[in-house]
């Protein structure tokens, strides 16, 4: 259909001529500003062009007359970071873990490398400050599954526990329960045992029946009196810190099933600087021994 | 009328169609028979694979796609026995229209629902998690809100909204029979198999490209057949020239086929099997990746919308189209430098730096061009600027273009190398995405709805603009809500993320920066509740238009016919 073109009364600009549903044209030149402002980025673009890496060719790309590579920012800045840090690092590597905590400077330093590890590697699991959770060690007390000296935290951050390493700290509990290793009314009787053990009111006649149980099943690793071994990473039962949780259902619930957590052994992705200092942080923010 | 001397100038590449057309008017129940025929054939195909698999997600993918096909067969068969497909030739189809308007408001509302219950996720992790429910992660739920909103919502509403501009632009019915039947229900199976696919953990783990091989393949066919409709409604216009409104909607058609095809190249593990392994991988994966990302963003959520722009604005506003030769420069230069912006999505990663540079540059260069269709957008309503004060839905398609405008600032700007290195992997990028998405198609896609209901309907006016008004200031301070708490929260997130101590080392775990996002997490689904709210709003308000009084009035554009004689003619 051919349209006649009109002027616009309102902006006094010719229409194309075109319609289509009602729907005129005005030929309208293109605003200045607009294409001005087009034209800038493009010429921005091109001075970019020259300055950085840019276009490519058949066997390799323009450099820039400013030869600017971002990798080579990287290796620069991860360098300068290194020459920072290399003082501290280098008295860290050759210092023993004792040595570390007496001097002030360098365990600032290490605190100051052991929270920046925690906060994104183990907080996941024993929480931002490091009171653990249901199945996840408080690190802030001073009760330890593995042991709390330096040397014992620095074994179980490098081997992990129950960890793809052939020097990792193992044991497993068996599951009493599932495995029909214990009769389930003997399984009910021990929880009362162990209820009792740390001391809170139990059902006497169970705790009875229950004790040649315990002395034949449990006390090979927990003890005879409950108070656990840190070599086989029993805990004690006679005190009020419980991994899996404190009540009945709980205790029933681990004799029946024996859980066990596993923690990586960091040795894999840490180098020996780094758990030392790791080592340092956990071992000045909780009650180590 | 178009005259035998604008032939040479069409699209030689067309013949077929031509021939297709050319057919005795029998033709068109036949056409039907064919489709039931080829329905009934994938139905047993379906069953066939379902049965004979031993993957459990590809049977659950195996019976949506037999259940379909079934239904449609039956359909099919319903349909040609009752002679309802043999509708006049010389109306506009209008009836799929409204479907796609239903299917429009219904996956809008409910791609919405999910991202508030995402963002309440994100808000409280512990009270919103469901471990008895794991389709409810919010890894699974999040991809269901991204398709959801953008293909659901926004691929209907493009969908339904370049059949209504196409025809009334053209003066010609839609190409193909039942064809656009097809697309749009072959639409709505590709969203269903797409969404509860990623609930059941179907995915192929790229962002806005989740769905795996099967789907893809689905997909693939049904957008060929949305380009033939929309190409053959064209090529038989009734008018010498293709408005700007068509150029838009056919770069987006073209252009997201070229890109869904291109990045979902995969092998399939079997025929049998849903998982697949893309022909791409490392870095070169990565681009293409992005390469189809950022075109998704600027072909699908800006060249199509742009389209629906350029015919309800003026349309609207009543007012000739600002200037014609900035739509074509505008077009020309969005349509060449976009597709080379999607390196910035990959600054400071693996792939080399020209490349990096390439995207960065591109990305600025598209400043203007995308600021064309705001320009000419705005400047249309030059001459009824109080219209403002009258009309909300005027208000919403205006402040739609605002927030584009603002939105293709910002992308320029994120996409500068030492500007991304703050903002990459923040909220800021959420926020940069939202004020696009909520702010721009979802309020131009509402402004359109609201034109189009009335007209589809043949209703006089909307129900209530009082409950337009009130949808728009409420939907308006939950965009600004939502995006000024992702600004703070990803200009901080990002800050503290660079901080080092004295000592050299970083000041913050992740962890901590998380949970000092937690104020801005609750402001924004405070945002996405408004905004969900203003929608079903508008729902209740298109609702209560259906049952307004019918007009009858020949003027209504729905009556109105595509040049009966040259129909005749044909």
């Amino acid at each position: 259909m051919s349209h006649e073109k009109e002027t616009d009364a309102h902006s006094g600009m010719e229409t194309t001529g075109h319609e289509w549903d009602g729907i005129k044209e005005l030929d309208t030149p293109l605003p200045r500003w607009w294409l001005w402002i087009f034209y800038g980025c493009i010429a921005f673009a091109a001075v970019y062009w020259i300055l950085m890496p840019s276009w490519p060719g058949i066997t390799g790309y323009s450099h820039g007359l400013l030869h600017d590579s971002a990798r080579a920012n990287v290796v620069k800045d991860l360098a300068g970071l290194q020459a920072q840090r290399a003082t501290e690092a280098n008295r860290l590597s050759t210092a023993s873990l004792e040595t570390i905590e007496k001097d002030p400077q360098l365990q600032a330093y290490a605190l100051a490398v052991g929270q920046s590890i925690f906060g994104d590697n183990c907080a996941t699991c024993h929480g931002s400050g490091g009171t653990g959770g249901k199945g996840y060690p408080n690190l802030r007390d001073d009760v330890w599954l593995w042991g709390g000296s330096l040397e014992d935290i620095q074994r179980t951050i490098t081997y992990g526990v129950r960890a793809d390493d052939p020097n990792t700290r193992f044991s497993q509990m068996p599951s009493f329960g599932r495995d029909k290793i214990l009769q389930p009314d003997q399984v009910s009787d021990l929880t009362e045992y162990v209820v009792a053990l740390s001391h809170r009111k139990a059902d006497a006649a169970a705790v009875a029946r229950a004790a040649p149980v315990f002395q034949a099943n449990c006390a090979v690793c927990h003890g005879p009196q409950g108070l656990g071994n840190q070599a086989m990473g029993a805990p004690n039962l006679t005190d009020s810190d419980w991994l899996y949780g404190a009540d009945r259902a709980s205790i029933h619930d681990q004799i029946w099933n024996g859980h066990g957590g596993v923690m990586p052994a960091w040795g894999h992705r840490f180098d020996a600087n780094t758990i030392k200092a790791l080592t340092v942080y956990i071992h000045a923010n909780a009650g180590g021994k | 009328m178009a005259s035998p001397a604008s032939q040479p100038q069409r699209l030689v590449g067309l013949n077929l169609m031509v021939t297709i057309e050319s057919k005795p008017p029998t033709a068109r129940s036949g056409e039907a028979v064919y489709f039931l025929i080829a329905t009934v054939a994938l139905a047993l195909v379906a069953a066939a694979a379902t049965a004979a698999s031993k993957d459990p997600l590809f049977q659950f993918q195996g019976w949506i796609f037999t259940i379909a096909f079934t239904l449609g067969s039956f359909a099919l068969a319903a349909g040609i026995s009752s002679g309802s497909f043999n509708s006049p030739q010389d109306r506009y189809s209008d009836g799929v229209i409204k479907a796609g308007v239903i299917a429009t408001m219904f996956w809008g509302a409910a791609g919405m629902l999910v991202g508030c219950i995402i963002a309440a996720q994100l808000s409280w992790p512990r009270i919103f998690y469901f471990p008895d429910f794991g389709f409810l992660n919010f890894g699974r739920l999040r991809p269901l809100h991204t398709s959801a909103v953008i293909f659901a919502f926004g691929g209907n509403a493009l969908i339904a909204t370049s059949f209504w501009v196409v025809q009334r632009t053209c003066r010609a019915r839609l190409f193909g029979g039942i064809a656009p039947w097809f697309v749009f229900w072959g639409y709505q199976l590709f969203i269903v198999l797409a969404g509860l696919g990623y609930l059941v953990g179907i995915t192929q783990g790229q962002e806005y490209a989740e769905p795996e091989w099967a789907t893809d393949l689905w997909l693939a066919i049904v957008w060929v057949a949305y380009l033939l409709v929309f190409l053959g409604t064209i090529w038989k216009r009734k008018e010498p020239h293709i408005y700007v409104a068509n150029w838009f909607y056919l770069a987006f058609i073209v252009t997201i086929a070229i890109l869904h095809i291109v990045n979902n190249l995969a092998l399939p593990v079997s025929f049998l099997n849903h998982r697949s392994y893309e022909v791409w991988a490392g870095v070169q994966s990565a681009l293409v990746q992005w390469w189809y990302g950022h075109n998704a963003v600027g072909f699908f959520l800006t060249a199509g919308f742009l389209g629906m722009m350029y015919y309800f604005i003026p349309k609207r506003a009543e007012r000739p189209i600002y200037s014609y030769r900035l739509s074509i420069v505008h077009f020309w230069a969005l349509i060449f430098i976009y597709i080379w912006a999607g390196p910035h999505h990959l600054h400071y990663t693996a792939l080399p730096q020209w490349a990096q540079t390439l995207g960065m540059t591109f990305s600025i260069m598209l400043w203007m061009p995308s600021w064309g269709g705001m320009i000419n957008g705005l400047m249309t309503l030059s001459g009824a600027w109080d219209k403002l004060r009258t009309d909300p839905v005027i208000r919403m398609l205006v402040v739609s273009l605002a927030f584009y405008g603002m939105s293709t600032f910002e992308g320029p700007v994120m996409s500068i190398r030492a500007v991304n290195a703050l903002s990459h992997y923040t909220d800021w990028t959420i926020g940069h995405v939202h004020s696009g998405a909520l702010g721009w198609v979802g309020f131009v896609t509402f402004g359109s709805v609201y034109c189009m209901v009335p007209w589809l309907w043949k209703k006089d006016r909307l129900y209530s603009n009082t409950l337009v008004e009130w949808h728009f200031w409420i939907a308006t301070t939950g965009i600004l809500l939502y995006i000024s708490a992702m600004w703070v929260s990803g200009i901080m997130e990002g800050l503290m993320w660079r901080e080092y101590t004295p000592q050299g080392f970083l000041a913050y775990s992740f962890v901590e920066v998380v949970a000092a996002r937690h104020v801005e997490f609750v402001i924004r689904l405070g945002g996405g509740l408004m905004y969900l709210a203003g929608a079903l709003i508008m729902i209740y308000n298109l609702w209560r238009t259906v049952q307004l009084p019918s007009s009858e009035s020949a003027a209504h554009p729905a009556n109105a016919t595509p040049a009966p004689l040259a129909l005749a003619a044909e």
